[in-house]
């Protein structure tokens, strides 16, 4: 019985009062009956559109139809065989401008939760499964992947998979890039994105962790040790500060500090953990996106009374999720629209205010938006105990300033074969933030797949030689 | 895991330790640096490589008793494991080829100094080097700097050792008498650099200098290790640890490295309520 509502079934979530003092998951999850509910909202288009939207293209009909029919471990099996990580991906994915942006169901009304759907099946799966264990044929031939964020996770399952003997070398003391320092517990719960990541650790992947490639160890000696291919995941983590007066006042936080000791270093939990995180009463967060909205949502939690978020356009051009501005409004996040900071200013070295001027929208720019422009003598004061820039990340030059082969553009990323995603170092490959600058977990995963194809294809032409 | 193979108590604050880390000992060399974590929920903290092997896979480091995470240090033995320790990070020290180079210490400073300045005579450089402290105890290594420097100076401030008073006192002693050095090279308290580079500035003595800055993956990846250098930003982790002191900016340094002052001061009094805790039960 097909389900003709216009709304999808509504998912439960902790009470914003509640939530934004703790650092639990805001959406609760669907129930098994309401997950079919929501299922029986799918008219499973011959044709569907839903599948174009999807980067790693999971057959999202099918699986859907295996949840109608309330077989989930089936579900879970049509889901997997395009997407390794889809508890991390139900959650995180941007669905409205891919899977569900096509949904025929949103011409008229809401489009079907496939990314609920997603996580929902990825969430019965782990509560219930047992995994199987996986036969997989070995071969000789040893992969070096550098990092453990989405890219590297998806590139070396599916080599495993294919029977290599691939090696995972992370920088930090944790697996998970982004996933694990970046985007916070009350989205994404990290012991839900050890699990996935874990997923893949039984298909035999190695890990060495604290080993920094272009520092521990360059790529050559990676050959030299034997490995045939290497793929390059190693994301956009540098930070870009404003140039403004005042920004090394002590409580000026790069999103990426600030967030790393919350999520990697546990500062919430500090003294338990020991690394510590200042935040006073009022903080402001600077930028529009995803990355914006977590650090103000965690500024709340952390107790702050007043979050402001400070961005140069209006709402229409926010960058973020519309779901993750949603969120902040309900927990009391506030929006400082069309201003721009242009000073910190401190007390005794630590920061007191910012100075910010306000702007209007003048003519669209290369990007189609319409350009933010200062208004002349606009300027004033906010009282500002913490500034939290997060005005976005480029790659980190690290690895590239070592290995003199890898050809970058212009923005610092590597450039590749888009087809191959081979670099310009021989059977040396990259994708994900690395390659496209800051974009999306789902992005990540797909180029991560995709050059995990390539490399195969290239060793078994390499062995035939 | 990370295994302690010797360690060794140097003075009542400090100590030195052999650790197993063959991706670290494997390429590193002078003037870079580490980030251990001792275990579960503990700080990544950064500290200098003192010296390595590269066939038995190890690398040294001493440290000095400072705050919550040294103090645990200090308690492990030899055959206990670190959970984490990853390096070489930062950049090498980039060694001129002078005729006449001073190194300059203060307390732990010695250590980090002493891999770089062994390896300009090496080079056939003739070095000498100031070594302070508050007191005789305190002060470390002087007899492995007296096997290649030409002359090794002491001050202590309550003049137990050397001359009384402050390692700058000894070098515009030393400048004053018409020493000629092309470069110094100082590594020690920020407060005790800056006085450094204030006596070398002036007279345009190129003056190198080790930045100290709170780190937390030492991959470029926080900015939190920020250092103003010519007015330039620069991440300490990455671009450093080694800057032209006369062109760095040690006011904002040592402003933000008292930033955390009231947490560290917390941690530390709930590790003597503990201590006590261990020692009344
Ligand atoms: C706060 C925040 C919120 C976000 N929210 C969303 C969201 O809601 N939805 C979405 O789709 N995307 C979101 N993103 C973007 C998404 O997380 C990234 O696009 C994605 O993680 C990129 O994956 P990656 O594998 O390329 O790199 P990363 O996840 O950045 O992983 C790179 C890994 O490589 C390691 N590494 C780097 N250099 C080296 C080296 N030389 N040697 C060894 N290891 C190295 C790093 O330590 C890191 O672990 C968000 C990002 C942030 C920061
Ligand atoms: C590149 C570099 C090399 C260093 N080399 C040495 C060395 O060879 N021997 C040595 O004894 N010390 C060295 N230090 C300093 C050492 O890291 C600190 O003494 C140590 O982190 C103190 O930790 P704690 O928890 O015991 O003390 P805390 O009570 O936490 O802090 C005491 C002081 O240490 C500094 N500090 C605290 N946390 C950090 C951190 N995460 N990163 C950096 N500094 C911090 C602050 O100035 C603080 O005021 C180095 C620091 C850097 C940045
Ligand atoms: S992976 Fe992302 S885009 Fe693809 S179906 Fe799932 S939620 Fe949609
Ligand atoms: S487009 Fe929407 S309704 Fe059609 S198959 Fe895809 S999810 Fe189902
Ligand atoms: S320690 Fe994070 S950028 Fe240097």
């Amino acid at each position: 019985m097909a389900n003709m509502s216009l709304k999808k079934v509504k998912m439960d979530e902790q009470d914003p009062n509640l939530r934004n003092k703790n650092f639990l998951e805001v959406a609760l999850g669907y129930t098994l009956e309401e997950a079919i509910e929501e299922a029986n909202r799918c008219i499973e288009c011959k044709h569907s559109p839903c599948k174009n939207g999807c980067p790693v293209n999971i057959q999202i009909p099918e699986f859907i139809h295996a949840i109608k029919n309330g077989d989930i471990e089936e579900a879970y099996s049509i889901v997997t065989d395009d997407n390794g990580l889809p508890a991390i991906c139900g959650r995180v994915c941007p669905q409205e401008n891919q899977c569900e942006g096509r949904c025929v169901r949103a011409i008229k009304g809401e489009s079907v939760g496939i990314g609920r759907l997603e996580r929902f099946v990825a969430d019965w799966h782990m509560a219930n499964a047992k995994d199987k264990k996986v036969e997989i044929k070995k071969k000789t031939e040893k992969v070096a992947i550098v990092g453990s964020g989405p890219a590297s996770l998806s590139c070396a399952a599916d080599l495993a998979k294919y029977g290599y003997d691939v090696t995972m070398f992370e920088a930090l003391h944790e697996l998970g890039g982004v996933l694990m320092y970046g985007i916070p517990e009350f989205r994404l719960p990290k012991d839900l994105v050890q699990k996935e990541i874990n997923q893949v650790l039984n298909l035999g992947v190695k890990v060495e962790k604290n080993v920094i490639i272009g520092k521990s160890l360059d790529i050559e000696d990676l050959f030299e040790d034997g490995f045939k291919a290497v793929f390059i995941g190693s994301g956009a983590g540098l930070p870009r500060f404003m140039n403004v007066p005042g920004e090394d006042l002590n409580g000026v936080y790069s999103s990426n500090e600030f967030l790393t000791r919350v999520n990697l270093m546990k500062a919430y939990d500090f003294p338990n953990n020991h690394t510590p995180v200042r935040l006073g009463d009022i903080v402001a967060v600077i930028g529009g996106g995803n990355v914006a909205m977590d650090a103000a949502r965690t500024a709340k939690r952390l107790g702050a009374k007043e979050v402001h978020v400070i961005y140069r356009r209006s709402m229409e051009e926010l960058p973020a999720r519309q779901e993750e501005i949603h969120h902040a409004i309900e927990e009391e996040i506030q929006f400082d629209l069309l201003r721009n900071p242009v000073e910190v200013l401190g007390e005794d070295t630590i920061v007191k205010g910012i100075r910010v001027i306000k702007m209007e929208l003048g003519e669209p720019d290369e990007s189609g938006r319409r350009r933010p422009v200062p208004i002349k003598g606009s300027e004033y004061i906010m009282d500002v105990d913490n500034v939290i820039i997060a005005i976005g990340q480029t790659p980190n030059p690290l690895l590239i300033n070592t290995t003199k082969e890898l050809k970058t553009n212009n923005r610092g990323c590597i450039m590749v074969n888009e087809e191959t995603m081979e670099t310009t170092m021989k059977n040396v490959y990259a994708g994900g933030d690395a390659v496209t600058g800051a974009a999306t977990v789902i992005l990540a995963m797909g180029a991560g797949k995709q050059a995990a194809k390539s490399i195969h294809n290239k060793l078994v032409f390499d062995s035939r030689k | 895991m990370y295994k302690i193979v010797e360690k060794e108590v140097l003075n009542s604050v400090v100590q030195k330790m052999v650790i197993e880390a063959p991706f670290v000992s494997r390429k590193c060399e002078p003037g870079q640096f580490i980030i251990l974590r001792i275990e579960e929920g503990g700080e990544r903290i950064p500290l200098t490589i003192m010296d390595f092997d590269r066939d038995a896979k190890t690398v040294t480091i001493v440290f000095q008793v400072l705050g919550h995470t040294t103090s645990i240090l200090a308690t492990k033995k030899v055959g206990d494991e670190l959970l984490d320790f990853v390096g070489p990070l930062g950049k090498a020290t980039e060694l001129h080829n002078h005729k006449r180079v001073l190194g300059i210490a203060g307390g732990v400073g010695s250590a980090p100094l002493y891999p770089q300045l062994k390896k300009l005579s090496e080079l056939g450089v003739e070095v000498d080097v100031i070594i302070g402290g508050r007191t005789d105890e305190l002060v470390i290594l002087g007899d492995e700097f007296a096997k290649f420097c030409k002359n090794v100076y002491y001050a202590t401030n309550d003049g137990s050792k050397g001359t009384k008073g402050f390692v700058t006192d000894v070098l515009v002693d030393l400048l004053n008498k018409g020493e000629q050095y092309e470069e110094v090279i100082t590594i020690g308290p920020l407060i005790m650099m800056k006085a450094v580079v204030s006596v070398t500035k002036p007279l345009n003595i190129a003056t190198g200098v080790s930045m100290n800055p709170i780190m937390i993956d030492g991959t470029g990846m926080c900015g939190g290790c920020r250092v103003t250098v010519g007015g330039e930003t620069k991440f300490a982790c990455v671009d450093g640890p080694d800057f032209d002191g006369l062109l760095v900016d040690f006011d904002m340094a040592m402003n933000r490295q008292t930033y955390y002052k009231e947490e560290e001061s917390h941690i530390c009094k709930m590790d003597d309520k503990r201590k006590e805790g261990v020692n009344n039960g």
